[in-house]
């Protein structure tokens, strides 16, 4: 069965009549990672935004666990992790990743054998008492990440969640997120403006394009599993780099981008 | 420790200076009528130490009372506002505006609501005084939260009430303390002018008033002493509440 | 222009609903003789038309409107606001200028600047009158430099905020030119800070009304709004609506003041608007 169903699904804004999504037909079933790629205003965001029923597409259907968008938001089926990782100042790690829990109404002596549980998932035990702004860009991307996990939700939707951060964090939290995902088993949708990002993580690459924004390309990554260092040497992963490249720029992203980066992007 | 006190050694070695300065050059330049010696204010502080702590307490009561329902009111109406946004956008403009009256002229109307000797004519305006700026704060901290913020709520199915208990109030909380700390420095000013213009000759403002129409100049500094005495202990209470309430959060300073 | 029209309309709706609330509790008030909070009647709640007219008949027998003694009551107020306030811009900026050379002397200095607001106004008043008076400064000048008392604070936090708003790296590049102190002070934070005056100015202007309102009565200074609300006050019990007729004046003066410091930003601000913060 498929965790997410797109059909048709169109969104349009009404300030300027922008057409941000048009016609998007997509599938992805339990536990396959998959990445959204396009240049800047393609509506990859607004995109992942409807999956999770933040935005309502203005037509087609999302159906998400088997039921409409809004449902599976009321039964708490999404983990988000933003490219900020919107983290409460005032909480501390502990409490800011047992926000979810305490929403669900989980008890004391569960949230607390639960937010153990994440810390060391992310490897973040013994920062539990810790402060959000006590911590480097990329252990508050890492508690962000445990939130959205700590309620074991079955679609994890990751908005640039690396995008902020230096290239040796992103990698090495590349690799952990993968560890996490084989671990966990959840199904994941990746928003990501990196080539190398997209290919590394995912089993399948969604390429997007723009004005109006639509499903350029799909492509199957096949890199055999698990994920380690030497993925990034092999030369299969340098051809579906390429193949990345070249569906994004048949899909006019090359003379699209800077355009969108004078108009600015959507999200 | 001893962070804090070189951190508080130039605003002491400030104090020490000033008062010497005061003494010995300011005052004899100005005259005393402009302003008495310290010795001579500290004297008439000590002969009327009683009159004027009592007198500075119930004054101060009187702007703690406004204060309370002032600033109670004016958080109170801007969560209602941020809730009904449509509201709070058509009604803030007109907020800013009264925020642009002198509020003050309405004390002596306020003692006629009340009559002068009651104390609720002085918790009427040093209330009002305080209403607007803890509103106009409270609101723009309500309304300044991310949108992320509200989007990972809304992930959650939260409702509108959780989004205001974990988001919306926490995240207002420094804003709303510095709209409670220009509150305190109004509601002092708000009882003193309230009992300029009638009140309880125990009051702080009535023996100032006194005083100086009695020409006792060093009383009268040694009450105003007070007065700022009861206001800045005032503003470091909202400010050490604040410290307590706002954990976790660096210190923007304002 | 649409929108012009529909704020104006707006406008409308939102005096008549105050209207409406006001006469609503005056009727509900004197109908059941409510005296929580306070006693409605005609002297604690005079009707507003009453309030209105009063402006439009003389205040004494065979004298002029009461509109025209506030009209000049006003005029007078706003000259001590607006050279209270061109008093206090300066020194406050003056102050801000040389707290924001040494964080040393912002420490020390800080913490009395905030306290001074502490001090009540009315209450130093008379004294400051009389003391200027005895070297010969004019009443009213007297009245605008205490009114100045109160608009030096904003300007100076919000000054001492944009000096030091400068772009740090700004900054960096003005050294490695080995630009002077003063140089990188009236190149780079002065401009920088310039932005932070409009939204200082906003609080000011109103507070100038407010310090001369205060000090006026204190100063026993008649020509004045805040010698007239002393003077109607005493009359209070016979024509309430002459008092409130005065804070309605002086709430329009108020109003006047902060929508003039709004325009002139919006006119600033267009001109520059790589300026706005």
């Amino acid at each position: 069965m498929s965790v997410v169903e797109l059909k048709n699904v169109t969104k349009t804004f009404a300030r300027g009549n922008t057409i941000a999504l048009q016609g998007i037909d997509l599938a992805i079933e339990a536990g396959e990672f998959v990445s959204l790629i396009g240049p800047s205003g393609c509506g990859k965001s607004t995109l992942l935004r409807t999956i999770g029923d933040l935005i309502q597409p203005t037509s087609g259907t999302i159906v998400v666990n088997g039921k409409p968008a809004q449902q599976a938001r009321r039964d708490r089926d999404y983990g988000i992790v933003f490219q900020d990782p919107v983290l409460y100042d005032w909480r501390t790690v502990a409490k800011n990743i047992a926000l979810p829990l305490e929403m669900l109404g989980w008890d004391r002596t569960r949230r607390a054998k639960r937010v153990q549980e994440m810390t060391e998932l992310v490897e973040l035990t013994g920062f539990e008492g810790h402060h959000p702004y006590q911590l480097s860009g990329g252990m508050q991307q890492r508690v962000s990440i445990a939130r959205a996990l700590s309620f074991s939700p079955a679609l994890l939707l990751m908005d640039e969640p690396f995008g902020a951060l230096d290239e040796m964090t992103r990698e090495r939290l590349n690799t952990e997120l993968l560890q996490i995902w084989q671990e966990t088993g959840s199904t994941i949708v990746f928003v990501t403006h990196s080539i190398a990002e997209a290919v590394f993580l995912s089993t399948r690459v969604v390429v997007m394009s723009a004005r109006p924004g639509r499903i350029a390309e799909l492509i199957e990554v096949d890199l055999k599993q698990p994920r380690t260092q030497e993925t990034r040497e092999d030369p299969r992963y340098f051809e579906l780099v390429t193949a990345v490249r070249e569906a994004l720029a048949r899909g006019g992203a090359d003379k699209i981008t800077e355009e969108a980066l004078v108009a600015g992007d959507e999200t | 420790m001893t962070r804090r006190v070189t951190n508080q050694l130039p605003a002491l070695v400030v104090f020490a200076l000033g008062l010497v300065a005061w003494e010995w050059v300011f005052s004899p330049l100005a005259g005393k009528f402009l302003l008495p010696k310290p010795s001579a204010i500290a004297t008439a502080f000590w002969h009327n130490r009683q009159l004027l702590s009592d007198a500075g307490w119930f004054t101060f009561k009187e702007a703690l009372g406004g204060f309370v329902f002032g600033s109670a009111g004016g958080i109170v109406v801007a969560i209602v506002l941020a809730r009904w946004r449509k509201v709070g956008e058509a009604v803030m403009p007109y907020a800013i505006a009264v925020n642009a009256i002198p509020i003050i002229a309405f004390a002596p109307i306020t003692n006629a609501w009340f009559g002068p000797l009651n104390p609720h004519s002085k918790w009427a305006i040093a209330g009002i005084l305080c209403f607007f700026p803890v509103l106009v704060n409270t609101l723009r901290g309500l309304t300044s939260v991310r949108p992320e913020s509200i989007e990972l709520m809304s992930s959650y199915a939260a409702s509108q009430f959780e989004v205001f208990r974990r988001v919306r109030i926490p995240s207002a909380l420094p804003f709303i303390f510095t709209g409670l700390k220009v509150g305190t420095v109004l509601a002092m000013i708000g009882a003193i002018v309230g009992d300029y213009f009638g009140g309880s000759t125990r009051a702080l403002g009535v023996q100032i008033e006194n005083s100086i129409s009695l020409f006792d100049f060093p009383f009268g500094w040694a009450a105003i002493v007070v007065a700022s005495a009861f206001g800045i202990v005032f503003y470091l209470a909202v400010g050490a509440a604040e410290r307590l309430s706002v954990r976790g959060v660096p210190s923007t300073g304002d | 222009m649409r929108p012009l029209l529909r704020r104006a309309a707006l406008l409308v709706v939102v005096l008549a609903a105050l209207w409406g609330i006001w006469e609503g509790w005056h009727w509900i008030g004197t109908q059941f003789k409510l005296t929580w909070p306070f006693t409605v009647d005609d002297v604690t709640m005079p009707h507003l038309h009453r309030i209105v007219q009063a402006l439009f008949q003389p205040a004494q027998v065979n004298g002029p409107w009461l509109l025209t003694i506030l009209w000049h009551a006003s005029l007078f107020t706003a000259k001590e606001s607006i050279v209270g306030l061109a008093i206090g811009g300066v020194v406050g900026f003056a102050i801000a200028v040389v707290l924001s050379q040494s964080r040393l002397v912002e420490r020390g200095f800080i913490p009395y600047i905030v306290a001074s607001q502490t001090i009540p106004l009315l209450a130093i008043a008379p004294m400051v009158v009389i003391g200027l008076g005895t070297k010969g400064v004019t009443d009213w000048v007297s009245v605008a430099i205490l009114a100045a008392y109160l608009t030096f604070f904003p300007v100076t936090i919000n000054a001492l905020r944009g000096l030091q708003s400068a772009d740090p790296r700004a900054v960096e590049l003005m050294h490695s030119y080995a630009a002077s102190r003063w140089r990188i002070l009236w190149k780079l934070r002065v401009p920088a800070s310039l932005p932070y005056f409009f939204s200082a100015f906003r609080i000011a202007a109103p507070l100038s009304i407010v310090g001369a309102i205060i000090s006026e009565p204190a100063a026993s200074i008649q020509g004045g709004l805040g010698g007239a609300i002393v003077n109607f006050n005493q009359y209070y019990s016979i024509e309430p609506q002459e008092l409130w007729a005065t804070n309605l004046i002086a709430a329009l003066l108020g109003i006047t003041f902060f929508s003039a410091v709004v325009i002139a930003e919006r006119a600033v601000v267009r001109r520059a608007p790589e300026n706005v913060a």
